[in-house]
């Protein structure tokens, strides 16, 4: 009897039991008791061949669409260089394990460190980790480590206008424990950062750029109000849009955010996506996360290694500032992989043209009748349109899924808000053809004139 | 054999106590820099802040382990010794020659409660 | 052989990818708004300028100095380094599922909420428990949410005094860092001689201030918790929860589920049991499932089947809210569902006979040569203890991992589980024939023998690497973390 991935014939498990000295399996089993053993195994299908599988996911896989993509809301459709998929898909990258064991793991190590290297290159920070689960995650993490560093504080400043889903995390994080989360509300579309309640129970500010709508914006003088009540300042970012952006560091961040799945990770459903956290030196014994530093051996020959450990749960347990053991090892390196192969012209391009080209169809769609494009403020990639009715917002969106196009997301979607039904976020990036583009407004047109 | 000398007093946590008019030091012992290893961190407390006793107070980081330092007895951080932001290997060399901070304005009370040398040789002994 | 940084390799102007020409009007160029200038990068950032070959050979070369499961045996405990099924790798690189985008329309992506309802079906019979979430992306996530589910239901029910986790001496870190992530004090409890749970230190723990006791069974020692029942009777006595960590459930897929032994939530570890690759750490998946009394809690949106189809539900009040971005690893549920599918109902149930089998194998060949403190009631996985060598050779269980190394093994977990001195904790996995055992068992006795006969050499270990034993404190000390 074989079965699938177990290669033991009935000969090698006779002889394996002869050396232990039993008849059967079974024996090996009693420790669990007759109360808890299971006659026959657990209720759910019979074994099936590969072929047999890949028949059914072939059939399952049909009953997804694909469309056009003008779609964001913190998942972009960039072009990837062939080389990403190509030399993530290495088996000794794919099945290995984390590199712990440092003598053998050179080649993820090294690779690891030439990620964070590229981070702190982008968002112009001192100190970047080996990668946290997503963008959710990373401002989850960036808030707990606002409260962890200063003595007494209690509450974490959140804009409005950062991702709903990265809002509704820090809420849950915030759930059941001695934190609060405020809301700083927005105004016209971006923060309102006027009046910012920097009490002493405050550990630091967290805000969005592009924001939620795709909206830039403007951090001048944040920093320093900010550092002068003692606290600490995280600004999330799409790294691509740090090409043409002012980064975090420049504009005196502490702590830079935010999820690198617009460099190199395709959409997937979402996930396995891969966040990042880059911050300033001082802050180097806080920053959670694996940490690949460069070191040498006995005989003097450069190498890398996992190092200041000690932050981490597997040595600190409860006093750990965080719980992160597993991260997003394949995927940053699908990133680095990716600007590796674009390099910072190649970087800068890419964010360039989706630049132009969000702003082309901004422009013509604001010359239709029926809606109105929101641009009081500068956007990168993404912008969101108003419709003033209901039902012509769902014959636009049909018209342009009759050409195969996925118009935009609902603001609602993001939101869970009836009231954010009527908005709708485009995006559009350097991937999109002056044919798609082209399609998508003639669609517009037809629908709105 | 851990090195314990008669002059000072002992937390549970691996803390001695010295008393210097109205100052009063405070370092790890013997047994506990033998238990990190060599030390490659050591995090001082910020000075002018209040501690409670048993108040987690700083840390102290080797390659393998990040150990906490309770703070032994209530007191004001006066100072933090900076010669081990360069050497905190300084600890191991001499962990009672070389303290981590200093408090002013502490509880006698707490100081009296902690182990002498014989108290905290036996609660060694009995770990 | 060492590999440059490709930073070291850049010439200026080499170029690796090109982008099609910007191809709108020429009018419209001169038309829209440039970013103004107080809002524009200042700078470039230093990033390769190489070719394309350049990057191909460099992390080709780097692939080189990596060990996978797909060069050698990886017996280490409590990771579960299993074959990961090639099949799984071609599905998960499948055009109709890496071109979805998390947000299309719902009548669109029918495809992947089919995957993940299913796969949620599957692991709720797995386990014996009633309905789940797959948003958490790592194990220690699944903890995390799991810890927050208790901690929400606790204050539902107005019982928020309970916020004390007890947790194992001998358990994984992530457990008590995830405790206190969640605001949980932390309540250690002791092992018995037989490495298990101490049940009267147990019970003399167990108060009204208890949110929870998290274990895992088999525990980290790889022993079965044979007072499972008893625990968990005590535990709901007192009005808390009781947590599975599932890291080791390769012990026992459909010989004995989590549910029947009285766990209230666990989370799963779908890179471990359910074979998807672990990618040189992550991404992973960590599912968390539920009994009955959790299901309000469980994270926002519920994948439900309805009338016209999958659909997400938003609607559940008591929902902790949301823990990943979207709706976790999709691509990893993909790989996990794709194993099941493979697996089925008596292959998942031979893959823990055989897991068991392997490790018992092993353990009873290397008795002769190494400690075993724990031997009764072996599972999936085991712990040895060189203590003895490193008192009379002075030869340590780091030096035992890197001489293995040289043997060409990539060496099992070392210093964990806590309670035991000097451990080396050995987890064979299913995958490895009879064969792949006994080449093991001989370069472990060949190690045994060097220890007492040139102990000099171990501590010298590795020497076949590119690089020998790195210098950890300069690591720290002259923390060097970017080019």
């Amino acid at each position: 009897m074989i079965y699938p991935y177990i290669p033991h014939t009935d000969e090698d498990r006779a002889h394996m039991l002869e050396a232990l000295g039993l008849s059967s399996i079974d024996q090996l089993f009693e420790v669990v008791g007759e109360d808890l053993l299971l006659e026959d195994s657990v209720p759910i299908a019979h074994r099936r061949t590969e072929d047999e599988v890949q028949r059914m996911i072939d059939s399952i896989a049909q009953r997804n669409i694909r469309g056009i993509p003008f779609l964001g809301g913190g998942c972009y459709d960039h072009i990837i260089p062939s080389t990403v998929k190509a030399l993530s898909s290495l088996p000794s990258f794919v099945t290995a394990y984390t590199p712990y064991q440092a003598e053998m793991s050179q080649g993820l190590l090294q690779a690891i460190f030439e990620f964070q290297s590229m981070i702190c290159e982008i968002t112009t920070m001192d100190i970047a980790n080996a990668s946290l689960y997503d963008g959710a995650h990373a401002v989850v993490e960036a808030a707990l480590l606002m409260v962890s560093a200063k003595r007494g504080a209690k509450k974490v400043l959140v804009s409005e206008t950062i991702h709903p889903f990265s809002l509704k995390a820090l809420k849950t994080w915030a759930l059941g424990s001695e934190y609060e989360i405020i809301l700083i509300e927005e105004v016209d579309g971006v923060s309102d950062l006027s009046s910012l309640p920097l009490t002493d129970d405050v550990g630091g500010l967290i805000v969005q750029s592009p924001n939620r709508y795709g909206f830039i914006e403007d951090y001048t003088a944040i920093a320093e109000q900010i550092h002068e009540h003692k606290a600490l300042f995280a600004i999330s970012s799409d790294p691509l849009s740090l090409a043409i952006q002012k980064t975090p560091g420049q504009w005196g961040a502490d702590i830079a955010i935010g999820d690198t799945q617009s460099l190199g990770l395709s959409l997937a459903f979402g996930g396995p996506t891969c966040g990042y956290m880059a911050v300033k030196q001082p802050l180097l014994r806080r920053i959670p996360g694996r940490l690949v530093g460069m070191t040498s051996d006995r005989e003097g020959r450069r190498g890398f290694t996992l190092t200041l450990q000690a932050r981490e749960q597997h040595i600190k347990r409860e006093r750990a500032t965080s719980n992160i053991c597993s991260n997003q090892a394949l995927a940053a390196l699908m990133t680095t992989i990716h600007l590796s192969s674009l390099g910072w012209a190649g970087m800068v391009e890419a964010a360039q043209q989706s630049y132009a080209k969000a702003h082309y169809l901004a422009h013509h769609l604001s010359q239709l009748p029926g809606l109105y494009v929101l641009n009081a403020h500068p956007f990168w990639c993404e912008f969101p349109i108003v419709f003033t009715d209901a039902k012509r917002m769902r014959k636009f969106l049909q018209e342009l899924r009759n050409e195969g196009i996925f118009a935009g997301i609902r603001l609602s979607a993001l939101t869970r808000r009836a009231e954010d039904e009527l908005v709708l976020l485009v995006a559009v990036t350097e991937k999109r053809s002056r044919e798609e583009l082209e399609l998508y407004i003639a669609g517009a047109q037809r629908v709105m004139k | 054999m851990s090195k314990i000398l008669d002059t000072l007093r002992y937390s549970k946590d691996h803390e001695w106590v010295r008393i210097d008019g109205d100052k009063a030091y405070v370092g790890i012992t013997d047994h506990a820099q033998d238990e990190l290893g060599e030390i490659v961190f050591v995090e001082l407390p910020p000075l002018g802040e209040r501690y409670q006793k048993d108040e987690e107070i700083s840390s102290v980081e080797s390659v393998k382990a990040a150990s906490p330092i309770i703070n032994p007895i209530e007191g004001v951080v006066l100072e933090a010794n900076e010669d081990l932001d360069g050497s905190p290997e300084l600890i191991n060399e001499d962990c009672y020659a070389n303290h981590l901070y200093v408090l002013g304005s502490f509880s006698q009370e707490d100081y009296d409660a902690l182990m002498d040398s014989s108290e905290y040789a036996s609660y060694l002994a009995s770990l | 052989m060492i590999e440059p940084l490709l930073i070291e390799k850049t010439k200026a102007g080499r170029l690796a990818y090109c982008y099609p020409p910007l191809d709108l009007p020429r009018s419209f160029d001169q038309e829209f708004e440039h970013l103004p200038s107080h809002l524009t990068r200042e700078g470039s950032a230093r990033l390769p300028e190489v070719s394309e070959l350049d990057v191909v050979r460099h992390f080709t070369r780097l692939s080189t100095m990596v060990h996978g499961v797909d060069n050698g045996m990886y017996p280490l405990g409590s990771c579960t380094m299993k074959y990961n099924p090639k099949l799984s790798e071609e599905i998960a690189q499948m055009a109709d599922f890496t071109q979805i985008h998390p947000l299309q329309d719902i009548s669109t992506v029918q495809g992947c909420l089919s995957v993940m309802y299913n796969l949620l079906e599957d692991l709720s019979s797995i386990t014996g428990m009633v309905w789940g979430s797959l948003q958490p992306c790592a194990g220690s996530h699944g903890e995390y949410t799991g810890l927050k589910m208790i901690r929400a239901h606790f204050l539902k029910t107005g019982d928020d005094k309970r916020t004390k986790v007890l947790i194992p001496v001998s358990a994984h870190g992530t457990n008590p860092a995830s405790a206190a992530v969640n605001g949980f004090d932390v309540i250690e409890i002791a092992s018995n001689k037989k490495g298990l749970v101490d049940l009267d230190d147990l019970k003399s723990k167990l108060n009204d201030e208890v949110a929870a006791l998290m274990l895992t069974n088999p525990n980290t020692l790889g022993l079965f918790e044979e007072d499972i029942l008893e625990i968990s009777k005590a535990v709901h006595e007192a009005g808390a929860l009781l947590y599975y960590d599932g890291a080791n459930l390769n012990a026992i897929m459909g010989k004995a589920r989590p549910g029947d032994m009285g766990f209230d939530v666990l989370h799963l570890n779908l890179h471990k049991t359910f074979s998807t690759p672990h990618g040189g750490g992550g991404p992973g998946s960590g599912p968390v499932m539920v009994n009955e009394l959790l299901v309000p809690y469980l994270p926002k949106p519920e994948i439900d089947l309805g009338e016209s189809g999958y659909l997400f539900d938003w609607s559940q009040e008591d929902s902790i809210g949301k823990v990943s971005m979207f709706w976790g690893n999709f691509l990893v549920f993909l790989r996990a569902y794709v194993y099941i599918l493979r697996m089925g109902t008596d292959g998942l149930r031979a893959a823990s006979n055989h897991a068991v089998l392997n490790a018992n194998y092993l353990a009873k060949k290397l008795e002769p040569y190494y400690e075993i403190p724990y031997t009764s009631g072996i599972m999936h996985e085991f712990v040895i203890s060189v203590k003895n060598y490193k008192s009379e050779y002075g030869v340590t269980a780091e030096d035992f991992a890197k001489a293995l190394i040289d043997e060409g093994y990539h060496p099992p977990t070392v210093y964990f589980p806590l309670i035991v001195e000097e451990a080396l904790m050995i987890e064979p996995t299913e995958s490895e024939s009879l064969e792949s055992l006994d080449a093991f068992i001989d370069a472990m006795i060949r190690i045994a023998k060097k220890a007492k006969s040139d102990p000099a050499s171990l501590k010298g270990a590795p020497y076949s690497t590119p690089v020998g034993r790195l210098d950890q404190v300069k690591a720290v000390k002259d923390a060097k973390l970017r080019y």
